[in-house]
């Protein structure tokens, strides 16, 4: 039978990743934050398509999924880049010169902490504390972590993380 | 059947009332902003604030949210509750100034100055409207987003709702974004003068009213005869 009204959620069909993870959690909705962690692995942050097909396959407002997804720090709405500089500037990294560091990678790359540069390249960000006060100022790049960082060795780690690239694709190429 | 004690007065109620409503059916009067017949408690504004147990053990509560329990004591005019709700609308006044509904309530209240600084948003956060959308309208098409001093209203990206079928049930609800009342006063200014009881506008003119109250302070008829 041909249908009549289009449905109010015309969305594309949510790809096949999509799809694994909810089925993980067998579509229950107590599950969303786990959800929205795993997706957030998947695809390195949240596209807004997947929140509204989790929306349609939970029967849970989107405003609620996006309510959730804007209150806590971990969950990401927009494509980070390539590699994340997150730089602490909890009080023991501050007393020591984090926001120093920060501002010297604002200036570098020409990016605001929380924001991605034009290239999509990379991504800074600010944290209240890593936990590991002892070898502040910390800055973490793609998960590595960088004690007692200075102004000097902040561009030396730009410029490896640089070279490393244009190797890697040298190869490639 | 749960009895409790309000200001001295027993009352017996179903279960699962709240004390507010057990309080209001005594003809009690606790002043509300969030609360809305027909909507889910939600306990934001803090206004309906009650004392609840005696002594060094008594606690302040929001009596819109807190279950009717055998035996409590509920004093819902003492010292401490007075002094908190004028606080509160003290503190919601400075954010919304220039509401009417929040202007009436200090008025009330007797707030007379906001010694905050004010903000002069359009939002108190009372979440009228996310639970009219969600409950009455059955949409869920606004609601919190962000968090602390970023918490906000609004549909989701920003975007307009697809759920949303602009039926206006949360502008009808919203009690901050209504007008404040047009008196000669600054906005922001807290005058209360419509809550004050003496008619003047008989004293200078024989029979002239306010058709909204009793009262004439406001000064507005006034100023019109003299021009």
């Amino acid at each position: 039978m041909k249908k009549l009204l289009p449905s109010a959620n015309n969305h594309k069909p949510p790809n096949s990743k999509f799809k694994t993870i909810v089925d993980r959690y067998s579509a229950k909705r107590e599950k969303l934050i786990s959800m929205l962690h795993d997706i957030q692995e998947e695809f390195r942050y949240l596209p807004e398509e997947s929140l509204r097909s989790l929306s349609n396959e939970l029967s849970v407002p989107l405003i609620k999924i996006y309510g959730i997804a804007t209150f806590y720090k971990s969950f990401r709405l927009k494509r980070p880049g390539r590699h994340m500089l997150t730089v602490c500037l909890g009080t023991a990294c501050h007393v020591r010169g984090g926001p120093r560091i920060a501002d010297e990678i604002s200036r570098v790359l020409d990016v605001k902490p929380g924001e991605t540069t034009k290239d999509g390249e990379y991504s800074l960000e600010t944290v209240n504390c890593l936990g590991c006060c002892a070898i502040g100022p910390v800055l973490v790049m793609d998960g590595k972590i960088f004690g007692q960082i200075t102004t000097k060795s902040v561009k030396n780690i730009l410029k490896q993380t640089d070279k490393d690239r244009n190797k890697k694709e040298g190869v490639a190429g | 059947m749960p009895t409790l004690k309000i200001d001295g007065l027993d009352v017996t109620v179903e279960p699962g009332t709240t004390v507010l409503e057990a309080a209001q059916f005594l003809g009690l009067e606790i002043p509300t902003l969030c609360h809305m017949d027909g909507l889910e408690p939600y306990g934001g504004c803090r206004l309906c604030l009650v004392e609840v147990g005696s002594g060094d053990k008594s606690r302040l509560v929001t009596s819109c949210t807190y279950p009717a329990e055998d035996g409590l004591t509920v004093r819902t005019n003492s010292k401490r509750v007075l002094r908190s709700r004028k606080m509160m609308v003290e503190l919601l006044l400075s954010v919304c100034p220039s509401s009417r509904t929040i202007q009436d309530l200090a008025s009330l209240m007797g707030v007379q100055k906001v010694r905050f600084k004010t903000r002069n948003d359009d939002c108190i956060l009372c979440g009228r409207c996310v639970r009219m959308c969600k409950e009455q309208m059955d949409a869920g098409a606004i609601g919190f987003v962000n968090r602390g001093h970023k918490r906000k209203i609004t549909t989701p990206f920003n975007m307009k709702s697809e759920v949303c079928r602009t039926c206006g049930g949360c502008i009808y609800v919203c009690p901050a974004c209504n007008l404040r009342c047009q008196g000669p006063n600054a906005p922001g200014d807290v005058c209360g003068s419509c809550l004050s009881l003496q008619p003047t506008c008989t004293e200078r003119f024989d029979d002239y009213m306010c058709y909204l109250g009793p009262t004439g302070n406001c000064g507005t008829c006034i100023k019109k005869e003299e021009n």
